[in-house]
């Protein structure tokens, strides 16, 4: 089999293959420093036992999978309250317990998102307080 | 080495087996680690235990409403973030009011007394019995609770716009711009609705949640609004309607709708 232009074509390739991946090479061996974030509110300051709904770990990782849950149980439900692991009562609601402590959403939630590139739409719809204010 | 039939089929048997465990294993473990979210709720968060009912239904004593009061509209639109666009080809609304000839346009005629005639009345969603919305929605995002209200999970709503075609009444709009920037006064307690969703009366079930009447009954100064159990043998509204005749919109359609209009 004859590649005609053989030379322009596999130029071409090489050329396109390191356009392509010099956002790879650019990035290599640096690592994107994690987000700095405060996170005390002066809601979380007065708490006596700085806990959220659940421990801080579960939330970190499935605090997602919570929220759908609340969503799923006051939409579609009718239920309002949260019984937590520890037996605590919570009322389910974003902007008024969420926020409620985490007021800095711009903090709390924003730094986070950004760094993962996650972008929940919870926002487009529920309020955020402080705007309101 | 060739396999005979008989390993052939072990091995193919074998493999089955391990595709089919992994997620089941997996599965299981994420059902244990995840706290009991979905479980047994307690009821009514916050100072008044919620308002319950079998079903919910309203009463309209359009006799008692004053002339161009629109009380009820403006409370429920700010209580629930109802956007004001200033133009009927984007309007959204959740309680509209109607000249009687235009609700009830196969009862009227032209011998019916002035004072019935020039007569406007609030329409709301009627909650129907058997909503046509529920129907035809796609995604489920509007749904009938066991108390009759008829609900919209604005998650879910792709904006198909079936529902409106659906309602014989009108009774939903859809947002065809952001709302956001056309509500006169942001209510921080309920959320707004985005752009492509189609919105619609609720029957205030976010306060009967707080045990509190809908925002159109409490606003209300001539009483001409009357919300309650139908079930309830005892409640303001059975105690109306058993009282006095009343008719409904559109009965011949079989909808069942829950607001009931005494003229």
């Amino acid at each position: 089999m004859k590649l005609y232009d053989g030379g322009k074509i596999i130029a071409g390739i090489v050329v396109f293959l390191i356009v392509a991946s010099v956002p790879f090479w650019y990035g290599m061996g640096k690592a994107v420093p994690p987000p700095d974030f405060k996170l005390d509110t002066p809601a979380i300051e007065r708490l006596k036992e700085k806990l959220c709904v659940e421990p801080a770990p579960y939330m970190r990782a499935n605090h997602m999978k919570l929220l759908s849950a609340w969503r799923e149980s006051v939409v579609r439900e009718g239920n309002r309250s949260y019984k937590a692991t520890d037996g605590k009562v919570y009322k389910i609601s974003l902007t008024g317990t969420c926020l409620e402590c985490h007021s800095n959403k711009d903090q709390f939630c924003d730094r986070c998102h950004d760094y993962a590139g996650a972008k929940p739409n919870c926002w487009s719809c529920h309020i955020i307080p402080e705007e309101v204010r | 080495m060739v396999p005979t039939r008989r390993e052939f089929l072990k091995i193919a048997g074998f493999s089955a087996i391990g595709l089919v465990l992994p997620p089941l294993a997996t599965l299981t473990g994420a059902q244990a680690g995840m706290p009991a979210a979905g479980g047994v709720f307690p009821t009514a968060p916050g100072p008044l235990p919620a308002l319950r009912a079998k079903r919910w239904a309203m009463a309209v004593d359009a006799g008692k409403c004053r002339p161009g009061c629109r009380d009820c509209i403006i409370a429920c639109h700010l209580a629930h973030n109802v956007p004001d666009f200033g133009n009927p080809k984007d309007d959204v609304h959740w309680i509209g009011l109607e000249r009687v000839d235009h609700v009830f346009p196969a009862e009227a005629h032209p011998r019916l007394p002035e004072s019935i005639k020039g007569l406007s009345v609030p329409v709301f969603c009627n909650h129907c019995e058997n909503p046509p919305c529920v129907r035809v929605c796609p995604t489920k995002a509007t749904f009938q609770r066991a108390d009759g209200i008829v609900m919209m999970d604005y998650h879910r709503c792709i904006g198909c716009r079936f529902c409106m075609a659906a309602c014989p009444y009108g009774s939903r709009s859809m947002n065809y711009r952001d709302p956001r920037p056309f509500i006169p006064k942001i209510n921080a307690d309920f959320p707004t609705r985005t752009r492509g969703v189609v919105e619609k009366c609720n029957f205030c079930e976010e306060r009967l949640a707080r045990g509190i009447l809908p925002a159109c009954v409490t606003v209300c100064k001539e009483k001409a609004l009357v919300f309650g159990d139908l079930e309830d043998s005892g409640s303001d509204v059975r105690r109306l309607l058993d009282g006095r005749f009343s008719i409904r919109r559109r009965p011949d359609l079989g909808t069942g709708p829950q607001i009931y209009y005494l003229l």
